[in-house]
């Protein structure tokens, strides 16, 4: 693969899964402090 | 209060909003529009697109539903009356008529499950499809007989649906997601890990990330964008105004959607690097370049796909059957949102209970989808699907953004709602987007569309430009513009029914800050 392509790959799964992870720890770090 | 049907937990419905998304768009359109429109560099307007349009609907028709607890219909009667309840309808037939030909792919997706284990389709799959599986006939048009081999998996796609959707929001529609969403992403990933590990994958990949930034300056990729985040998201359907109507008082509205949105990037892009590193495999193999093979759609899924199964250096059959089911699970997430939208409409319009509405409503569809297991299905599959997404899908976003936030001018109020019980708070930039950007590209992405559609500039063989696919004008005029129109005319009708006495049709929603 070259340089370009796996730069955009890393970039696009940082944001996009990135994305996602932090949408669902941030949900759950809000649900556990409603909880306490 | 209404005795209303609600989601168990905030999982189950995040877990069905993702299962209504992801459907079979993400596996196989998304890899090829983003490789056709730039590769890599293609994911700077999908994300734009993602955040300036996707994720802003997605919170504005979670907010609706939410506030005004209704199926589509009674949402947007509940919010201006009779001048905005046809718009809900006409939503609910654009569904309708989806479910009636998207059933149809999932049975043949079933069917191949089965091929899969002794590659039953040979060496020509092209004309395994066409011939032995669809029988197609030789002209558009053409309805032929039944195809006995399409229908009995048709009938046990529409069985499925139905034992879900008579079971509930809850006991039905919740649980099957909860089983079938984390079903499907262990078997995909099981399919992408192998597909990254075969010999060429790398050719594939480097294919699909390489980012040709030249293409940035080109609208048609910004609108590529902008219309396949639209398409994919199930917005505009009806379906999240539908399923968020179901949501308990206190819920996150903001963050839900993030979730979605990101949920759905997140498997496409996966399916993306599973679909080119096999296309990169096929490439390598029978050594032509990746742009020979790479392809998208039916073609892609049942004749490209079961050639790179058969070309599997192992467990071959294995490998097509978890790559066909994972089609079939994707595709049934999203069938059943697309039922429950019509089920929720008629049940309230006309007082009945669920499983009159089920009974009634899937149960025509179910009808009307075995047009599409004849001979000439195929034909009529892809008028339909084209024209119905195009100016029934589109449209109704494109009509809807301008609605709401200018003729409505509801935004602010919406607003107000998800930010009262939201976690993450709503700025300036939703409303920016909902009211300038997102009608600005829709609108150009709908005048291009109309401008291709009715001067007849979809090139053919030898560059000449007619219809799409070539369909001759009375194919285009019946099963094209009449079905698109045809969701509309019926939106217009049921709008003019009245509601009936026992559906409150303005009393119950939660006000904000609730």
């Amino acid at each position: 693969m070259s340089t370009s392509a796996i730069i955009m790959m890393i970039i696009g799964v940082a944001i996009i899964w990135g994305g996602l992870a932090a949408s669902i720890i941030y949900a759950v770090s809000k649900a556990r402090q409603l909880k306490a | 209060m209404e005795n209303r049907s609600q989601w168990g937990t905030r999982a189950g419905f995040i877990l069905a909003a993702v299962g209504s998304a992801v459907g079979l768009g993400n596996i196989w359109r998304f890899p090829y529009v983003a490789y056709e429109n730039g590769g890599g560099a293609f994911f700077i307007p999908y994300l734009f697109a993602l955040l300036t349009a996707g994720i802003p609907i997605l919170i504005m028709e979670f907010t609706m539903g939410h506030k005004y607890r209704g199926s589509a219909p009674l949402t947007f009667f509940r919010m201006a009356g009779k001048k905005a309840e046809w718009l809900g309808w006409w939503a609910i037939f654009v569904s309708f008529v989806i479910s009636t030909y998207y059933a149809v792919i999932i049975a043949w997706a079933m069917k191949y499950t089965v091929y899969s284990f002794n590659q039953a389709w040979g060496d020509d799959t092209g004309g395994f499809l066409f011939g032995s599986v669809l029988k197609l006939s030789e002209t558009p048009g053409e309805v032929g007989g039944l195809v006995a081999g399409v229908a009995w998996p048709l009938l046990l796609v529409w069985v499925i649906a139905f034992i879900i959707l008579f079971a509930g929001v809850k006991k039905g529609i919740e649980v099957a997601n909860k089983i079938f969403i984390p079903t499907l992403v262990v078997i995909f990933l099981i399919v992408v890990i192998r597909a990254v590990t075969l010999d060429g994958a790398l050719l594939g990949l480097n294919a699909f990330f390489e980012p040709n930034f030249d293409q940035l300056g080109n609208p048609k990729v910004w609108v590529a964008a902008y219309g396949h985040i639209f398409f994919s998201l199930s917005i505009a359907f009806a379906i999240m105004i539908t399923y968020s109507s179901y949501l308990p008082k206190k819920s996150d509205i903001t963050n839900n959607a993030f979730i979605t949105g990101f949920a759905n990037s997140a498997f496409e892009l996966l399916a993306g690097i599973g679909v080119f590193a096999a296309l990169g495999f096929m490439a390598a193999q029978q050594g032509v370049a990746v742009s020979d093979v790479a392809s998208a759609g039916v073609g892609l899924a049942f004749v490209v796909f079961p050639q790179i199964i058969s070309e599997f250096p192992g467990m071959n059959g294995l490998f097509g059957a978890l790559f066909f089911l994972s089609l079939v699970l994707a595709g049934l997430t999203s069938l059943i949102s697309i039922c429950e939208t019509y089920v929720a409409g008629f049940s309230e319009k006309f007082g009945i209970t669920r499983n009159k509405a089920v009974t009634f409503g899937v149960g025509i569809a179910a009808i009307i989808s075995f047009l599409f297991a004849t001979n000439g299905g195929l034909y009529f599959l892809d008028a339909a699907d084209y024209f119905i997404n195009q100016f029934g899908v589109a449209a109704i976003g494109l009509i809807e953004v301008v609605a709401i936030g200018w003729f409505f001018k509801k935004l602010p109020l919406f607003e107000n709602h998800a930010n009262a019980i939201s976690d993450i708070r709503l700025g300036a930039w939703w409303q920016i987007c909902l009211k300038f950007v997102t009608p600005l590209v829709l609108g150009y992405m709908m005048f291009g569309l109309l401008k291709m559609n009715l001067l007849r500039e979809f090139e053919g063989e030898n560059n000449i430009t007619g219809n799409y696919e070539g369909y001759s004008n009375a194919f285009i005029l019946y099963c094209g513009w009449f079905v698109a129109a045809g969701a509309l005319i019926l939106g217009f009708v049921f709008t003019a029914l009245k509601w009936n006495k026992n559906t409150n049709v303005d009393a119950y929603q939660h006000s904000d800050g609730e």
